[in-house]
């Protein structure tokens, strides 16, 4: 406050002194007069008895001054004053630096928010993933990355363990709601008791769940997500209270959770109780995710022995029936491995942040690069002006200090505009990014990030401004004053600076075209894989569920699944329908069992895990995956529930050698369960991704029998995913025709996540294409940057030694010669760099290994064809200012100075 | 202007002293001030301009003195310099302080004659 009040008085102050002085000067002079001298010469007198007016002000007003700052702010003045002079420099500093600093800041901004902010709970470093290893149990536990918990184990650990202040199991689901507008299909995390005890959020409106809810035959009750009070109550606060329809069960609203609030990584629409049986536990089962809350002062390792020992309890506890062995899981060799929660979260975008991240400060460096260089030669312009001032007595560290000043206020001013590029490139970084980016709701340009921009102005302003203000405050004491260009072409310290800049720049250009390069390759890869399905845009494909509630008898869901195909394949221009409980790549694995092949003998009794999926007939033909031998399932075989059976490929050939040596084959589910003949042999399908393993698949009829879902009763599916192959697939006529054809059938029911199967392909290479346009910008900016770099240096050359070419022309020198002088010269400057950046990029790219398919990270052709491009693109950067130096007038060039 | 070869440069903190001296005995501009310390030490001290001024906003700065808008008694806008309670307490701190310094140097002369 009162530094503010004191600048303000300063004017007054300053006001005040020459008042006083010029008082004291006129009454002198006037005295002067009385004792009878002429008054000019009396005012000449009272003047040279005064001394020097200006001096003694300036003193005067340093009393209120500031040296410091003061100087610092008259520095500042003029470095804005020579800017302005100088637009053309200006602006193209500016963008560049602006363009740099904000896209560091955009990307700065999505690594903090996703990796480095800690999770949005309370004390959320206690919070671990109770995560299970489980070698044994094939892909259920590494497809997950983990094996689940079984209710029964979650009941065991959570009666048992020493570790946790509180723990409890959940797992993501959708519901039908009912009864407010359309039926709508919603997003549901189903939690046991201590869920929002571990997250330790309270509710926003309402309560939590107690222990009442999740008795399984209490009330039922149903907890809503702040986005789903505000979009279907318009957050009305007397919601509480009231009953909603899910499942066709009604349930009360107890709560609302506050805006922003997830259960781990789940956007959810319902919170509903899982309110388990305690009596009527089986030890399978293994579908929810443990989350705990370690007490203080456990660490991971205790929690994890702690567990382990109640592995062989929890076996010890439960069955999985009468005759069963329940001590068959110890193949499973399941192990607990807590992780902390966030790791969980945050899942395998990691590397790909990172790799962003650092490219994204690499063309910031080249940024910078390019940026030192114009100001060397701003600076060079300048030589005489500073070589004066130094002999005028300026030292070295004032001339530094304002060269520097100058850098830093560039910095700062392109850090200003970069807050824009920052604000619209994160827009765009969201919208392009990975649909499935973790904690993407959190990203926002927070303090922290507009902490990172300010930090990064400085730091690059001092960084490429160190480097003129280094050369020239240690060169202006024993400059010369006069024209050095008279004597020599190019004083060769200077140059040597801004080549080391150059070789820089290619070097970090080439690591970054390489990585692009290796992307792109990636990509090329993956788009060349044979995924097992085909013609993707023209396969729609539409979730359904049918609730207990509403249809109670297996029989009659499937006969309801069957219509509804019916009314979907008699809409026009659809050319064939089916429908499966999963299709490839939408992330849903529908069961994963146990199958022996007959005349097999297993460790334990009982064969491997395999993926399991339901299909109905015509599903291979609708996706157009191939089938190898044998034949699809015909309507009869499910109608009769006949025991037949299709698997992929590869199953055949581990199993039988070859596909057609499978037909006629039997496997069954366990001992008991009957056997199932092999009718078909199907081509594999990558079902979790372009970029992993076709796991082998057993194909199971829509509607059979199973010993496990009750009765001896044919099973339909409640849930299951329509494929429909046709031209329209993707246009809103189409999807209005389904909707009808449903709604013909049961108008109760919602239809979930409609889109192509075009969609689903695209989002599993999501990460890839994500990286792909990330090295790919990030990549020709580098490209780009550096060529400038290039043509800026030869450029310059050129134009310091007019005087020499002029001289080597008049002497004979032949055009094309010197041309190559200077287009050799930018060669050599781009193979030094392109070998510094190859042997970097060894090094570096064994980093992006994680990301890469289907190639070597020291993949030749793009070891060798990165070179060569930019190689070809300096040669012609260089080319445009040596044809402008071989077509110097030598006459004219003579007579410049 | 040319300087008195009997006069010498005062001791740090002297200047201060006499001007808030000079100011407690009324309030002056700054022409008056420097004025007056010349006739009251008989020509012995001159107060010089480049001095003065720089003085005198120090002062200021420091609270001791204010200054307000006036006439010279030539009738010319000037600003009027008095001294503030702070600067009392200072002038009778710093006195203190001189009288006991000048005291020492006084007995230390007073043996070296002898």
């Amino acid at each position: 406050m009162r530094l503010f009040s004191r600048l303000f008085s300063r004017n007054r102050r300053y006001n005040d002194i020459s008042v006083s002085v010029q008082e004291h000067i006129a009454e002198r002079a006037d005295e002067l007069v009385d004792e009878g001298m002429p008054r000019i010469t009396a005012e000449q007198q009272a003047r040279r008895e005064f001394g020097n007016v200006a001096l003694v002000e300036q003193q005067s007003r340093e009393a209120w001054q500031w040296p410091a700052v003061d100087s610092v702010v008259a520095d500042l003045r003029f470095a804005l004053r020579r800017l302005r002079n100088a637009p053309g420099f200006a602006v193209t500093v500016l963008l560049t630096l602006a363009v740099g600093i904000g896209a560091s800041t955009a990307v700065f901004s999505v690594v903090n928010s996703v990796l480095l902010k800690p999770l949005p709970y309370p004390d959320s470093g206690q919070l671990v993933s109770l995560h299970l290893d489980a070698p044994g149990a094939g892909g259920l536990a590494n497809f997950w990355s983990g094996l689940q918990l079984s209710t029964s184990m979650y009941i065991t650990f959570d009666d048992h363990n020493k570790s946790f202040s509180s723990m409890g199991v959940w797992n993501a689901d959708k519901a039908n709601v009912t009864g407010l507008a359309q039926p709508e299909e919603v997003e549901v995390a189903d939690i046991s008791a201590g869920v929002l005890e571990t997250l330790e959020v309270p509710a926003a409106e309402g309560r939590w769940f107690t222990s009442a809810d999740q008795q399984p035959n209490g009330v039922k009750s149903v907890i809503l997500s702040y986005g789903y009070w505000q979009r279907r109550f318009g957050g009305d606060r007397s919601v509480i209270g009231r009953t909603i329809q899910v499942d066709s069960l009604s349930r009360q609203i107890v709560g609302v959770m506050p805006r922003g609030f997830r259960i781990v990584d789940k956007d959810f629409d319902l919170l509903v109780p899982i309110a388990p049986d305690r009596d009527h536990q089986i030890l399978a089962g293994f579908g929810g995710d443990g989350i705990a809350r370690l007490k203080k002062g456990v660490s991971i390792s205790q929690a994890n022995a702690d567990i382990a020992r109640l592995i062989p309890k929890w076996m010890d506890s439960w069955s999985n029936g009468p005759g069963t062995n329940p001590h068959y899981y110890e193949v499973w060799r399941i192990t607990p491995n807590l992780r902390p929660l966030k790791q969980m979260v945050i899942g395998n975008i990691s590397s790909v942040l990172w790799v962003v991240m650092s490219t994204v400060g690499l063309v910031m460096l080249i940024a910078c690069t390019n940026v030192a260089n114009l100001l060397l030669v701003r600076a060079e312009s300048r030589h005489q002006e500073l070589a004066i001032r130094s002999a005028l007595g300026a030292g070295r560290a004032r001339i530094a200090r304002e060269l520097l000043l100058e850098s830093v206020l560039l910095g700062m001013l392109g850090g200003l505009l970069s807050v824009g590029v920052a604000y619209g490139g994160l827009r765009l970084l969201i919208a392009i990014g990975p649909a499935n980016l973790p904690r993407l709701n959190e990203i926002s340009l927070d303090a922290t990030s507009l902490a990172f921009t300010f930090v990064l102005a400085v730091v690059s302003g001092l960084l490429f401004g160190s480097i003129p203000a280094l050369r020239y405050a240690r060169g202006a004491a024993s400059a010369v004053i006069g024209n050095a260009d008279r004597t020599a072409s190019t004083s060769r310290p200077r140059q040597r600076t801004r080549n080391i800049l150059v070789v820089a720049q290619v070097a970090m250009a080439l690591v970054l075209l390489v990585s692009a390069l290796l992307m792109i390759r990636t990509f090329a890869a993956l788009r060349n894989v044979e995924p097992g399905f085909a013609d993707v845009e023209h396969i729609e494909t539409m979730s359904l569920s049918i609730p207990d509630m509403l249809v109670t008898n297996p029989k009659a869901v499937a006969q309801m699944q069957n219509e509804i195909l019916d009314k979907l394949a008699a809409i026009p221009g659809v050319a064939s329908a089916s429908y499966g409980e999963a299709v490839p790549m939408d992330q849903n694995d529908p069961n994963w069992d146990t199958i022996s092949v007959e005349g097999k003998i297993y460790d334990g009794g009982e064969g491997p895990l395999r993926l399991f999926d339901y299909v109905a007939p015509g599903y291979f033909h609708s996706l157009g995956t191939r089938v190898i031998a044998g034949r699809d399932f015909t309507w009869d075989d499910l109608n009769n529930v006949r025991p037949s059976i299709i698997v992929s490929e590869n199953f055949a050939r581990q199993n039988w050698g070859t596909a057609s040596a499978a037909i006629g084959k039997r496997i069954k589910k366990y001992s008991g369960s009957p056997w199932q003949l092999v009718v078909g042999v199907v081509e594999d399908v990558r079902v979790h991704g372009v970029d992993q393993d076709a796991p082998p698949i057993i194909y199971w009829p829509a509607m059979f029998y199973d010993r496990f879902n009750g009765l001896l009763a044919m099973g339909g599916l409640r849930t299951v995913t329509y494929v429909i192959h046709s031209n329209r697939a993707g246009t809103q006529s189409l999807l209005e025709q389904m909707q009808k054809a449903v709604w013909s059938v049961s108008p109760q029911l919602p239809l979930a996540s409609v889109q192509t199967m075009q969609q689903i392909y695209d989002h599993s290479m999501a990460r890839t294409s994500f990286t792909l346009v990330m090295l790919a910008i990030a990549g020709s900016m580098a490209f780009a940057l550096s060529l400038i770099g290039i043509y800026g240096v030869i450029s310059y050359s050129v134009s310091r030694r007019t005087r020499e070419i002029g001289i080597r022309l008049a002497l004979g020198a032949q055009k094309n010669m010197l041309r190559w002088m200077f287009v050799r010269s930018a060669l050599a400057l781009t193979a030094t760099g392109a070998i510094i950046g190859l042997v970097a990029a060894v090094g570096l790219m064994r980093l992006m290994k994680s990301l890469l398919f289907g190639i070597s990270p020291l993949d030749p052709f793009t070891f060798i064809a990165v070179p060569l491009i930019l190689g070809a693109a300096a040669a012609l950067a260089s080319y445009l200012p040596a044809r402008r130096a071989a077509s110097i007038d030598p006459v004219i060039a003579l007579r410049t100075d | 202007m040319a300087k008195n070869p009997d006069q010498r440069d005062l001791f740090p903190g002297a200047l201060e002293i006499m001007l808030l001296q000079s100011l407690r005995h009324r309030p002056m501009h700054g022409y008056a001030l420097a004025k007056h310390i010349k006739q009251v030490s008989n020509d012995l001290l001159q107060v010089e301009e480049g001095s003065l001024y720089p003085a005198l906003q120090r002062m200021l700065r420091e609270g001791w003195l204010e200054s307000e808008t006036g006439v010279s008694a030539k009738g010319r806008p000037t600003r009027i310099y008095r001294i503030t309670e702070a600067g009392t307490r200072h002038l009778e701190k710093e006195v203190v302080s001189f009288e006991r310094m000048f005291a020492g140097i006084t007995r230390v002369l007073a043996v070296a004659k002898a």
